[in-house]
């Protein structure tokens, strides 16, 4: 009787808050997206707004009942949780419905249940569980399980084939990095991503020219500027050398000269500044030669071994080719709903591009356009405070825990948040590639709307019981 | 446990606050800043509209046109777009019901509220002028131009083939085709779909509240223009064409007809055919279905896909292989009496002189002759075996293009059956069987087939006198066009050029000399053509006519197979037909109006239903 009680007082009310008004505010868009005059009572069970009402009072009694769960149970049975979902994501692929070209359903009848949104859930307590047997380490040996842990859901995903729920889970490394994991990795995929795209949208050529740049000024201030001048010398030094021997001696043509000296006389560089033990040189060193590898290796692979339907997919995708009535068409129109919405908005069932559905999958994966369109730029700042405030209040609670292994689900239940959060509105404006993934809370749907509930009420669930022995 | 990495808690708050500092940065210039979203919200009913391009015209050999094009129109809908409107007044321009209106239109919501779908389709000319100039008062409604095939004559519907609607795995398949978009579904409309097809266009629209086209969307930045599709040159001599179907009329059977140095088809006639105009527009699937249930078969092409045993015009064949194999000489002679004869074996003949050389037994069509021959070419001691001798008979026969598709640029041509040596095998054990065993095929029966087409290219081979090219039906693909690398490929067979001249001369004795000799029925003064006629034994029935020809002799303009079904001898009427086309095709005018008449008469088939 006393734990009861403990609980309702230690439950983090603010969370509980914020998570009912998004609900709300969703459920309330969703009416003015699909909004029909021939159903206009918005407890019409009909309709997708009459739907979504079942699935919040669903998930407001799925919430009671994580909240009266035991909280070991989750530190207990975090692998059980983690086998179970693994094992609903092969079935999946085996039994699934396809919808949209993806094996990503079950069907029962009326509904439908997508495991991979309760796979989040899973793999965030099983990496949670992980974590908390190892000490924190940037080590290969304790960050490759965990990178797997990871894996093995969107490996599975990846087949069904659903891309966007794929790249939410790299989510999870941002868990990682608050583990150890070195910084090196999230440098190198920054950098590979944004090589990636520059390279396409720019060329190989200035892209080479402008990472050798930026390494230049990076060497220069790590360096400081009278080493950079001895430094410079022994450079000059190596390439002549190496220039004279290949041009001379070795009887390579110029351009494989020029590249032979360049190399040579950064490698004479990084070998004089790693003698005075100053290590940041030679790190930038092979990040540049390992960027610009990269980048003319995905050059090279673009043009000569992507087909070209999938060159025209990609460049659709960069937006350097036009296809009005594919993802350049709901972009545009996902534009002009948000962007006619001016400051204070058309007002609640007033949105024009809204009534008139010029936009695509406006209930789910689009419901910022309705909030963009009907309450402008101040309802766009509500929600984005909304989540901002979640979100930095999750990172409180996960910094007050005394376990490794709340702390890292809390961080877990942050990621996916701050993922969906950034990718479903950045493509809704244009900021990101235009992905399908829901907006949590907000966008219609059972799955997802059970799946975030989850993912924060057993967080909720372990805060409460922080003060309690676990394990 | 110590929390080496507290730190970090830092950088991911930082990355927080850095994600919603972008998306506010962004949403502050496009809902404050940027104001031609707001312009674009209020035209921003878009209509796209796909300009079709008109198919690639198609010629024929001298430049007559074959197929063009006629103007048609599909009315479309945008459900969300439309409102309450006199729908009494829209029934009665488009002549539909009100149960009809409420069909189609639920037919178009179900479809999509959104996307425009087609509301009624091809409707015509004048149909669209009254239409025209109400629409404004029908929001949501509004027209696309298509275009329907039209033909100068009623003829060759086989070899231009149809145009029909995409189907949905099709559309699933090709991103090129949308729901309601034409095909070629059969001929040279669907070999040549590509080329003849063009590329469509779109216009998008933004169009208010009143139907009112506003203007271009985004300054026709998405938009793109339609181009037409390309023409092509048809190697069809269109005349000749119109008098071989005319004289097939009232009969069952097929012409092909080649120009044997080039491989160009001049002529492909297959009878009982139809009225290509009755597969196009909104009467096809009703025609369509008719034809498909009519008794004599009016959509089977025959000149591709019928598969006969070539009767006694096959004795070309085994002559030439023959004197390449060196077991016959021009002139050895064979006895015939009445027949050949070996152990219970006989090969009936006809009663003529005996014994003959191979020249007339080629003009005199000896079954004797040919079954000595085809003997001495199974028998050779020179292969270890019947069966062996039989491998490299066959490989002959491969070599003119028996046995196999030829490669015809229309589809579904049929390859036709030359027996292989395992065939035999499975019948009567491994090399349990000789050359009695098979001697039918001496003469042209039993287990062998060949299409039309197939015999027609066997008489363009002779008259090159032992090469040809694969025969097409398309010479010019767009103005300066040429047709695809494999139809300018020459191929040659076994059979070496002096062999084919006593066989040569054989056939042109068959058609000008004296008695005896078969296809005189085919003779012509002004030219001389060589021949050989056949008879295709029919299990089902009278048996078929058959004559294979080319004309003139030396340096030969035209190579020809004519099919009869069911009119007995080779003579009767497929050598008057085939003297008749080469007479049409050489001189442009037929003189002998007697032997037209008399084809004429001759009512094969009930009488076709022609529109």
């Amino acid at each position: 009787m006393q734990r009861r009680t403990n609980i309702l007082a230690r439950l983090d009310w603010a969370t509980v808050i914020l998570w009912l008004a998004m609900m709300i505010m969703g459920w309330l868009n969703i009416y003015a997206a699909v909004f029909n005059e021939q159903h206009t009572s918005i407890f019409d069970m009909s309709q997708r707004y009459g739907k979504q009402l079942i699935f919040i009072i669903a998930a407001l009694v799925l919430a009671v009942l994580i909240m009266v769960t035991d909280n070991k149970l989750y530190f207990f049975f975090a692998w059980f949780f983690y086998g179970i979902l693994i094992f609903l994501l092969v079935l999946v692929l085996v039994l699934g419905k396809e919808i949209n070209g993806a094996k990503a359903w079950f069907e029962f009848g009326p509904f439908s249940i997508q495991p991979s949104e309760f796979a989040k859930f899973a793999t965030g307590l099983a990496l949670a569980s992980y974590l908390n047997s190892h000490r924190q380490s940037s080590d290969f040996r304790v960050m490759a399980p965990a990178t797997a842990i990871i894996m093995a859901p969107v490996v599975l995903i990846a087949l069904q084939p659903d891309m966007g729920s794929v790249i939410t889970y790299f989510a999870f490394f941002i868990v990682l990095f608050r583990e150890g994991m070195s910084i090196h990795v999230f440098i190198s995929a920054v950098l590979a991503v944004t090589l990636f795209l520059l390279t396409l949208l720019l060329g190989n050529i200035p892209v080479a020219l402008g990472l050798v740049t930026v390494a230049g000024v990076a060497l220069l201030i790590t360096s400081g500027f009278l080493l950079t001048l001895k430094a410079l010398a022994v450079m000059i030094l190596a390439g002549g050398i190496s220039f004279v021997a290949g041009r001379y001696m070795l009887g390579i043509d110029m351009a494989g000269i020029i590249v032979m000296a360049v190399f040579i006389a950064g490698l004479g560089y990084v070998w004089f500044l790693y003698r005075l033990k100053l290590k940041m040189p030679a790190v930038i060193y092979v990040y540049l030669l390992g960027g610009i590898l990269y980048l003319f290796t995905v050059d090279y692979a673009f043009h000569h071994i992507l087909q070209p339907h999938q060159q025209t997919r990609i460049n659709i995708v960069l937006g350097r080719e036009q296809d009005p009535f594919g993802k350049g068409y709901n972009l545009n129109q996902s534009l002009i709903s948000i962007g006619s919405g001016g400051f204070t908005g058309k007002g609640y069932l007033n949105g024009t591009q809204t009534k008139f559905k010029f936009v695509p999958e406006q209930s789910t994966d689009f419901i910022f356009c309705t909030v963009g369109e009907e309450w402008g730029f101040i309802g766009s700042m509500v929600v984005i405070g909304l989540f901002v405030w979640l979100l930095l209040r999750l990172l409180i609670l996960a910094e007050r825990q005394r376990t490794t292994f709340v702390r890292t689900y809390g961080y877990s239940v942050l990621a996916i948040f701050l993922v969906h959060f950034f990718i479903n509105i950045g493509m809704t404006i244009g900021v990101m590639p235009v992905i399908g993934i829901p907006l949590p809370f907000f966008s219609y749907g059972g799955s997802s709307l059970w799946g975030f509930t989850i993912l924060l009420f057993v967080f909720l669930r372990l805060d409460a019981g922080r003060t309690e022995y676990l394990g | 446990m110590k929390d080496r990495y507290a730190n970090r808690k830092y950088i991911i708050m930082a990355l927080v606050l850095a994600a919603s500092l972008v998306l506010v940065v962004r949403l502050f210039h496009v809902q404050i800043v940027d104001k031609t979203y707001r312009v674009s919200a209020a035209n921003n009913a878009l209509r796209p509209v796909t300009q079709y391009p008109a198919r690639g015209l198609i010629y024929d050999r001298n430049g007559k046109l074959i197929v063009y094009n006629q103007a048609a129109y599909d009315l479309l809908v945008i459900p969300v777009q439309t409102s309450a409107f006199d729908t009494a007044r829209f029934n009665e321009i488009l002549g539909i019901t009100m149960d009809d209106f409420r069909e189609r239109m639920k037919d178009a919501v179900d479809y999509s509220r959104r996307a425009p779908s087609v509301f009624l389709k091809m409707i015509s000319s004048e149909t669209y002028a009254l239409l025209q100039e109400e629409l404004y008062r029908f929001p949501g409604f509004y027209v696309q131009a298509r275009t329907l095939r039209k033909y100068t004559q009623p003829v060759a519907s086989h070899l231009l083939g149809y145009v029909g609607e995409v189907d949905n795995k099709l559309i699933a398949r090709d991103r090129y085709y949308r729901a309601g978009d034409y095909i070629g579904v059969s001929g040279i409309e669907k070999t040549y779909e590509e080329q003849l097809r063009g590329t469509k266009g779109v216009n998008i629209f933004l169009v208010d509240v009143h139907n009112n086209i506003k203007g271009s969307y985004a300054d026709g930045r998405y938009d793109t223009t339609a181009v037409p599709g390309t023409n092509l040159w048809s190697t069809i001599d269109l005349d000749l064409q119109v008098y071989g179907e005319n004289l097939m009329k009232n009969k069952s059977g097929s012409i092909v007809a080649i120009e044997p140095s080039t491989g160009e088809i001049l002529a492909l006639v297959t009878s009982p055919t139809y009225n290509p105009s009755l597969l196009v527009g909104r009467v096809r699937s009703g025609n369509f279905s008719r034809l498909q249930s009519d008794t004599l078969k009016p959509l089977f092409d025959r000149a591709l896909m019928a598969s006969y045993p070539p009767g006694s015009t096959f004795k070309i064949m085994n002559g030439l292989i023959g004197l390449q194999e060196k077991v016959i000489r021009p002139t050895s002679r064979f006895e015939c009496h009445m027949g050949y004869h070996a152990g219970s074996i006989t090969v009936r003949c006809h009663s003529h002189d005996s014994p003959l050389d191979l020249r007339q037994a080629v003009a005199q069509s000896c079954n004797a002759w040919f079954c000595n021959a085809f003997r001495n070419i199974l028998e050779n001691r020179e292969y270890g075996s019947v069966q062996d001798a039989f491998d490299r008979w066959r490989e002959y026969l491969v070599s003119f293009g028996f046995g196999n598709k030829l490669g015809i640029d229309l589809p579904n041509e049929l390859s036709g059956l030359i027996p292989t040596r395992s065939y035999y095998d499975r019948y009567y054990g491994k090399d349990r069987w000789k050359a009695l065993t098979v001697i039918s095929l001496a003469i042209g029966q039993g287990e062998i087939g060949a299409t039309p087409l197939q015999m027609a290219n066997m008489a363009a081979t002779i008259a090159n006198r032992g090469s040809f090219f694969i025969p097409h039906v398309v010479k010019k693909i767009g103005n300066d066009g040429a047709p695809s690398a494999m139809y300018t490929q020459r191929y040659t067979t076994g059979i070496s050029p002096e062999n084919f001249e006593p066989v040569i001369e054989g056939m042109e004795e068959a058609v000008n000399g004296g008695s005896g000799s078969t296809a005189r029925g085919a003779r012509l003064d002004s030219i001389v053509i060589c021949g050989k006629t056949g008879t295709a034994q029919n299990p089902h029935g009278k048996d078929h006519s058959i004559f294979v020809a080319f004309a003139p002799k030396d340096n030969p303009q035209i190579a020809i197979a004519v099919y009869v079904e069911n009119a007995g001898f080779g003579s009767t009427f497929a050598a008057p037909i085939a003297s008749l086309m080469i007479e049409k095709y050489l001189t442009g005018t037929v003189k002998r109006k007697y032997l037209e008449d008399y084809v004429h008469r001759v009512i094969m088939t009930q009488d076709a239903e022609e529109d």
